[in-house]
């Protein structure tokens, strides 16, 4: 590659295991910074295990069994001593279904402000509009911030959710499938706020629709049954593949 | 189906029923502001506002105290704390201690109270019984409303940077707030309207206590003491003594499901 970009994560040999299942196998897999990162693959292949390590959130649940290193910003977060909830500050996550809080919508936004940092009213009450304004929520919300966030449409709470993901200052924004809950101009509304935050953010966007990869991707990880078969730049990954895999997915042969 | 909604709702409406009936023509005004005078079981003047306090006085902070450590313990049996097998384990002794008889752990107070050389009985016993009482079924309620709140909010919570106790006590209790609610309202009106654990702590009087040490009535064993009279005007006395507990249970039903709907106002469904 002619410009080495700045790596935001790398997994060495990453190995995950649900009640001895294994799910991921030997993952070596290099994330750029500040660019739109899509693991694509069919269901079932690990890619929201895969994305939900890189935050350690896979350890609340039960029998998980992790190996290999996740190196970010050039700390592996594997080891132990580390303060957990710092690593998960760095890396906002949007789910599948939006979950608001059970707080008001202006709540939401302040939670993560409230937690991590010392702000005085007048602080937050900005912060929070810029947060929704980044995601282009507050004209629709300004004048009933105090209602309760759960009476938003779901493609509100989703925005809604990005705003209080980027509150906390993350430099990782995790996507999971954000866009498969939500209508066609709700998801459009999100794939648009997606290539714009890439400018500022880490963009990691779990998604099983090619078409959606193909239209945001800067860079492309294919997994298929738990192992990486083909990761580079979109461009490439689509117009040149390389593995006879990733030609019959892309040719709608496997799924 | 019509005839289980009949069978419940004509049951509720015969109890209820039955002590309106009898209790209504002994309800006065005087019987509910005056404290009993002596002699009152065997038909002399006099009210019992001195149980409706005493009774109070023991519920109140009873119910307090198991929701303090009972909402406690619930937290602290959620997976995000403890192993799942040794909660689950905690959970099947919480299950045996709601179903031990209330007059058990009012023998096991009295038992207390020898030892330590207590003669009569005692506010503070009353409260310390109830409250051994109350726990199993506010914990366990708590513990179940807990249990539902989603997966994925408490990822939600722990994805912006929460520690496990943020997690819990300002995400997951807000979510858990209507049970909660339901799980204290249980154990007030379980302990209120029991005669049983007070019966061999509290002792009787006629007076208000004024202090921890003091004995005092209480309604469900002054229904006890009033119906076991031979005298039919001192037995009527007895349904009035029940309208009252069920008005005071009745009140707080009306209390919890207007906070319950307050509460419910930003749940996630």
């Amino acid at each position: 590659m002619e410009n080495p970009k700045t790596i935001q994560i790398e997994t060495k040999a990453l190995n995950v295991a649900i009640h001895n299942n294994q799910v991921l196998k030997n993952i070596d897999i290099q994330i750029p910074a500040k660019q739109l990162t899509a693991i694509i693959g069919p269901s079932g292949c690990g890619k929201t295990t895969l994305l939900k390590s890189f935050n350690r959130l896979l350890e609340i649940q039960d029998g998980i069994k992790i190996e290999g290193e996740i190196v970010v910003d050039g700390i592996n977060i594997m080891s132990s001593g580390l303060n957990v909830p710092d690593i998960r500050k760095k890396m906002g996550l949007i789910s599948q279904k939006p979950y608001p809080l059970p707080m008001s919508i202006f709540e939401n936004v302040a939670y993560g402000l409230r937690i991590h940092h010392d702000k005085n009213q007048k602080e937050l009450a900005e912060a929070v509009q810029n947060c929704l304004q980044e995601v282009g929520l507050w004209s629709e919300v300004k004048d009933r911030l105090h209602d309760p966030a759960s009476r938003l449409s779901v493609g509100q709470q989703q925005r809604l959710c990005l705003a209080r993901a980027i509150a906390v200052q993350p430099e990782v924004i995790l996507c999971d499938e954000p866009t498969s809950a939500l209508d066609p101009i709700a998801a459009q509304q999100i794939e648009k706020l997606l290539l714009k935050l890439k400018k500022d953010f880490t963009v990691i966007l779990v998604t099983h629709t090619l078409r959606q990869a193909k239209r945001v991707a800067d860079h492309v990880i294919f997994l298929y049954f738990g192992k990486v078969v083909e990761q580079g730049t979109a461009a490439e990954f689509f117009n040149n593949p390389k593995n006879p895999e990733t030609k019959a997915y892309l040719a709608g042969e496997i799924s | 189906m019509l005839a289980s909604v009949f069978i419940v709702m004509g049951s509720l409406i015969l109890i209820v029923g039955v002590i309106v009936f009898n209790g209504a023509p002994s309800l006065s005004l005087q019987i509910l502001t005056q404290t009993s005078e002596g002699g009152f079981y065997l038909g002399a003047g006099g009210g019992f506002l001195n149980a409706i306090v005493g009774s109070l006085l023991l519920a109140l902070p009873a119910t307090g105290l198991a929701f303090i450590i009972g909402i406690a313990i619930a937290l602290y049996l959620q997976k995000d704390f403890l192993n799942p097998s040794i909660a689950n384990f905690i959970r099947i002794c919480l299950d045996i201690l709601w179903g031990v008889p209330s007059v058990v752990y009012g023998v096991f107070c009295l038992t207390i109270m020898i030892a330590i050389g207590m003669t009569g009985g005692s506010v503070l016993f009353g409260i310390i019984a109830l409250t051994l009482l109350e726990i199993p079924i506010i914990t366990r309620s708590i513990d179940e409303s807990i249990k539902m709140v989603p997966a994925g909010l408490k990822e939600t919570a722990y994805s912006l940077g929460s520690t496990k106790v943020e997690t819990a006590m300002k995400v997951v209790r807000r979510q858990a707030m209507p049970g909660i609610i339901a799980g204290v309202l249980l154990g007030f009106g379980r302990g209120i309207g029991d005669a049983a654990s007070i019966l061999l702590t509290v002792g009787d009087s006629n007076y208000f206590p004024t202090s921890l040490s003091d004995q005092t009535a209480a309604l469900p064993t002054m229904i006890l003491n009033l119906v076991s009279m031979p005298d039919q005007v001192v037995q009527n006395k007895a349904y009035a003594v029940a309208f009252v507990l069920l008005m005071i249970v009745l009140l707080i039903s009306i209390i919890t499901r207007y906070l319950t709907k307050k509460s419910s106002k930003h749940i996630i469904k």
